[in-house]
């Protein structure tokens, strides 16, 4: 999937506001998100078929009901690529500095 | 039949074969590369023969083999849709206290699949759904990296 698509989906409040509602509570039909947004029902439409382009909503058909889910999965990878690696050094330093101190730890016994 | 909302669902496309996907499912030796709980600290394997009404067990690799998940295999559809139901160990025989997860496999365009992990029937366990929504994107995103590089996790990434 296009990370440009995630980032671009992401830019806009409205949408970021969607996905909010959605963590709060998943499995929502069109008409309950559109209870909270102070816009058009074919305006949030809009949004969320971005933010399914993005995959950051999945949905499923129940009945005739369309209920969106947040799909974190996309998050996760951005949390892989710009931020887990820059923990994993850190925590490398910290896996160190714990040796050391337990190096010391031996020493004293 | 009222069928109850899923309480998860998750989707994910990978660049690769829905027989390569399934297999990353199903054969141990390929699912301890990618499957590491990020609580656990080691790596997880789930193991069967996936034949419907079989069991299955969610194990650590490590010296005990510590069984944390099991249940049944519902439905085992090569290579397209796998179904299996949730269950701490204790509750093995309680099929009322039993979860249920599908894995759903499409062929997708440009050589992509999308999977879609689905996870209901949670309703009377709030401390699996809490478990569960930190866990199934992390082990997604795990499988995408596996799948598409063909790189094992480094170690380091099990001990985060």
């Amino acid at each position: 999937m296009d990370i440009d698509k995630v980032f671009k989906a992401l830019a806009d409040p409205s949408r970021r506001r969607l996905l909010d509602q959605l963590h709060r509570e998943s499995g929502q039909t069109l008409t309950a998100l559109c209870e909270h947004m102070d816009m058009s029902r074919q305006a949030v439409t809009q949004h969320l078929q971005q933010l399914e382009g993005a995959n950051l909503v999945a949905t499923v058909w129940q009945g005739r009901e369309k209920l969106h889910y947040l799909n974190p999965v996309p998050l996760q990878e951005i949390y892989e690529r710009w931020i887990g690696k820059f923990e994993s050094k850190r925590l490398g330093a910290l896996h160190k500095l714990k040796n050391q101190l337990e190096g010391d730890e031996d020493e004293k016994t | 039949m009222k069928m109850k909302k899923p309480d998860y669902l998750y989707v994910t496309y990978i660049a690769t074969t829905p027989e390569k996907a399934w297999q990353a499912l199903v054969d141990a030796d390929m699912m301890r590369q990618w499957w590491v709980d990020p609580n656990a600290g080691c790596a997880r394997v789930n193991v069967s023969d996936w034949q419907p009404g079989s069991r299955w067990e969610h194990r650590r690799v490590d010296a005990a083999a510590t069984v944390d998940i099991v249940g049944k295999v519902v439905e085992s559809n090569r290579p397209s849709r796998l179904v299996i139901t949730w269950a701490r160990p204790a509750d093995a025989e309680d099929a009322a206290k039993h979860s249920r997860v599908a894995f759903d496999i499409e062929p997708y365009s440009d050589g992509l699949i999308r999977l879609t992990v689905t996870h209901d029937q949670l309703e009377h366990d709030p401390q699996m759904l809490e478990g569960i929504s930190g866990g199934w994107p992390k082990v997604l995103s795990n499988l995408k990296t596996f799948l598409e590089t063909g790189r094992a996790l480094p170690k380091s990434a099990s001990a985060s």
